[in-house]
C-alpha cells in the first residue's frame, strides 16, 4: 500500500519554527504543511493590502520559507501553506524571490486565488450567522470576505508539478486533504476516504497541539520536552489508514490522549463536522496506541458535501479601551474591589459611553467571572482591570485614563498601571451558494 | 472527588461558541461521566459565563463527551472584552466539577 508522511509545520502564525526545520531534516516527509491564518487574519491583511499592494500575506513568510526552502528543495519535499492570507500571489511571488536568492530557481511556486467572494458576498446580500443581520447592512464597516476553499484547487496545483503551494482562506484540515487527494488520485466524491482525510488533517492542523502541547497538566498529565516540543507527522495510506507520530528524540508525547482531545478540538457535532468537501463524522473513530509515539486513527466517515461555502466576514466592530494597576500586600484585594468601585463611578460622572463593560481582579475573577471564581483565600496580589466597548477611540481612551488616575487619585500604593486603546475588527460568518467561488491557480516563476 | 480526578478535557472555540471536551481517563469511568457530567450540570457550573444552551453529545468509542456550549465567549475571539477571548482556560476550571465515586470505588 502506498504511503505518504506529511508533517505539520505551524499550527499558527506565530508557531516556533525550529520545529517545522526539524521535521523538513529529520521527518522523512514528502510534504510540510504550515496552518498560519486565524479567523481575523485574513481582514487585517486585507487592510494592510489596502495601503501596500504588495503586502497582505503572512509577516513570518519570509522567515519560514528561508528557514525550510533549502532542506525541502534538497529533499523533495513539497510545501502547502495559507500564508498567502489576503494576497496568495503576492506571498508567491515572494517565495519565488527568496527561491531564486537561494539558488533554487527550479522550485515551482504556486498561488490558489479566488477565495476573496466580497462582491458576491455584497450581492446576495446573505445573512450572517451569529447575530441578525446581512452583509449589506455592515455597509462601509465590511472589510473583508473569504472563503473556505477546499482542498481541490490545492491538489490540482501539485498535480501540475508545484513544489510550493499557496493559498489564502482555506478550510484548515484541506491543506493536508489535498497531498492526499494528489498523491492517491482520492475521488472527490470518495465521502468516507474524505472524511478519514479530515480525520487526518484536523488533528494535524494545529501541530504542537497533538504531540503535547496545550496538554500538560502537572501530576495528572505530564509531557517531557515541552521546551522542544517536536510537531507532528501524520503517515497517510492510500486506503485512508492512519498514525500520528512525531521525529524521534524531539520533545512531547503523541498518545490516545493527545490525539482524543485534538480530534474533539473545536468540534461541535462530531456526527456533523462541516467542510468544504465533506461533512465529516468522527463519531465512530477510533485511536490506539500501537508503538512509543505512535498511534493508530481510525474509523472517521462522511457523508456529500453541501451546496455551501462557509465565508468569513471581517467588519470594523467599534472600539475597546482598557486600563490594569495592580495592588499588593495586606488588604490588596479590598484595595482593588475599592479601585473598581473608583472607576465605575468616575466613568458615570465624566459620561464615558460603552455598550458593555467588564470590571474585574486579575488573580481574583477575570477569568470566569464571580461565579464561579469562588474564593478560597486571599491573594497576595491583584490587578484591577476595566474595558469597555465604545464607538470611538477618543471615548476608549478615556477608559484607561480613569485606571491610570488611580496612581495619585486612587486606593494606596497602585502600581504598574497600564492602558491600551484599539479599533476592533471582528470576524463574522455567512454561507455562500459554493458556485459563486470560483478557485484558480496561478503559477509563478522562480 | 473532582472530575479532574477521572478526566481530561480541552476547549475550542468558533465565533461565540465554546466546546468543551471531557475524556475519561480509563473506560470503566465512562458511565459516570454519562450520568453525572449532564448537560445541565455543565450549565450551572458555568452560570455567569454561558448565557446560551449547553448541549452535550456523547461519544462512546472514545469515552468522551463533547460539550457545545451557545454565547460563551463574550462575541468571540475577535470581539470579546474578556483577557481569555478563546474561553481556553473554561477546560480546567470544568474539572473542578464534584464527582460521586460510582458504588463499589474505593476513593
Amino acid at each position: 500500500m502506498r504511503t505518504i508522511r506529511i508533517g505539520s509545520g505551524a499550527g499558527y502564525s506565530g508557531d516556533r519554527i525550529e520545529p517545522a526545520i526539524e521535521l523538513a531534516e529529520k521527518g522523512e516527509i514528502q510534504y510540510l504543511v504550515f496552518e498560519c491564518l486565524g479567523e481575523r487574519t485574513v481582514a487585517l491583511a486585507q487592510q494592510a493590502r489596502m495601503k501596500n499592494p504588495e503586502s497582505g500575506y503572512d509577516p513570518l513568510l519570509e522567515e519560514r520559507m528561508r528557514a525550510v526552502l533549502p532542506i525541502c528543495a534538497a529533499r523533495g519535499i513539497r510545501i502547502v501553506t495559507n500564508m498567502g492570507a489576503a494576497n496568495p500571489e503576492a506571498a508567491a511571488r515572494k517565495t519565488a524571490e527568496i527561491a531564486r536568492s537561494l539558488g533554487l530557481s527550479a522550485l515551482k511556486v504556486a498561488a490558489v486565488v479566488g477565495d476573496d467572494v466580497i462582491d458576491a458576498c455584497k450581492d446576495g446580500d446573505l445573512g450572517i450567522m451569529e447575530f441578525e443581520g446581512t452583509v449589506r447592512q455592515l455597509g462601509n464597516r465590511l472589510l473583508s470576505a473569504n472563503a473556505y476553499l477546499g482542498a481541490e484547487p490545492m491538489a490540482q496545483a501539485l498535480t501540475a508539478g508545484a513544489d510550493i503551494v499557496i493559498t489564502g482562506r482555506a478550510s484548515d484540515p484541506a491543506l493536508f486533504l489535498a497531498p492526499m487527494i494528489h498523491a492517491f488520485g482520492w475521488s472527490m466524491d470518495d465521502w468516507n476516504l474524505l472524511g478519514q482525510g479530515t480525520v487526518a488533517g484536523h488533528l494535524l492542523e494545529c501541530a504542537g497541539q497533538i504531540t503535547g502541547g496545550y496538554f500538560a497538566d502537572p501530576g495528572y498529565k505530564d509531557v517531557p520536552d515541552l521546551a522542544r516540543l517536536g510537531f507532528p507527522i501524520g503517515e497517510v495510506g492510500e486506503d485512508g489508514d492512519l498514525v500520528i507520530t512525531k521525529v524521534p528524540g524531539s520533545g512531547g508525547a503523541v498518545t490516545a490522549r493527545t490525539c482524543k482531545e485534538q480530534l474533539l478540538y473545536e468540534v461541535h457535532d462530531p456526527t456533523r463536522y462541516f467542510q468544504p468537501d465533506v461533512v465529516a463524522d468522527f463519531s465512530q473513530v477510533k485511536v490506539e496506541e500501537i508503538g512509543p509515539d505512535r498511534v493508530r486513527v481510525s474509523g472517521g466517515r462522511g457523508t456529500k458535501r453541501t451546496d455551501t461555502l462557509k465565508v468569513s466576514v471581517g467588519y470594523v466592530d467599534g472600539y475597546i479601551g482598557e486600563g490594569q494597576i495592580s495592588y499588593a500586600g495586606p488588604g490588596a484585594l479590598a484595595r482593588g474591589r475599592l479601585a473598581l468601585e473608583i472607576v465605575r463611578e468616575r466613568l458615570k460622572l465624566t459620561g464615558v459611553a460603552a455598550s458593555e463593560w467588564r470590571f474585574e481582579l486579575v488573580g481574583v475573577d477575570s477569568l470566569h467571572g464571580p461565579d464561579v471564581s469562588a474564593r478560597a483565600n486571599e491573594p497576595y496580589e491583584v490587578r484591577v482591570r476595566v474595558a469597555g466597548r465604545t464607538e470611538s477611540l477618543r471615548e476608549a481612551v478615556r477608559i484607561g485614563n480613569e485606571v491610570e488616575t488611580l496612581y495619585t487619585n486612587g486606593p494606596a500604593a497602585g502600581g504598574g498601571a497600564w492602558k491600551s486603546a484599539r479599533d476592533v475588527v471582528a470576524v463574522a460568518s455567512v454561507l455562500l451558494p459554493r458556485e459563486l467561488a470560483r478557485p484558480q491557480i496561478r503559477f509563478v516563476g522562480a | 472527588m473532582k472530575l479532574r480526578a477521572i478526566a481530561h478535557s480541552r476547549t475550542g472555540d468558533k465565533g461565540n461558541i465554546s466546546n468543551i471536551s471531557v475524556i475519561a481517563y480509563d473506560a470503566k469511568d465512562y458511565p459516570v461521566l454519562r450520568e453525572q457530567v449532564t448537560a445541565a450540570r455543565v450549565k450551572a457550573h458555568f452560570a455567569g459565563v454561558v448565557r446560551g444552551e449547553v448541549v452535550r453529545y456523547e461519544l462512546p468509542s472514545l469515552h468522551a463527551l463533547n460539550f457545545v456550549m451557545d454565547q460563551a465567549l463574550g462575541g468571540g475571539v475577535t470581539r470579546s472584552l474578556a483577557l481569555d477571548a478563546h474561553g481556553k482556560s473554561l477546560s480546567s476550571a470544568l474539572l473542578d466539577l464534584d464527582i460521586s465515586p460510582p458504588p463499589g470505588d474505593k476513593e
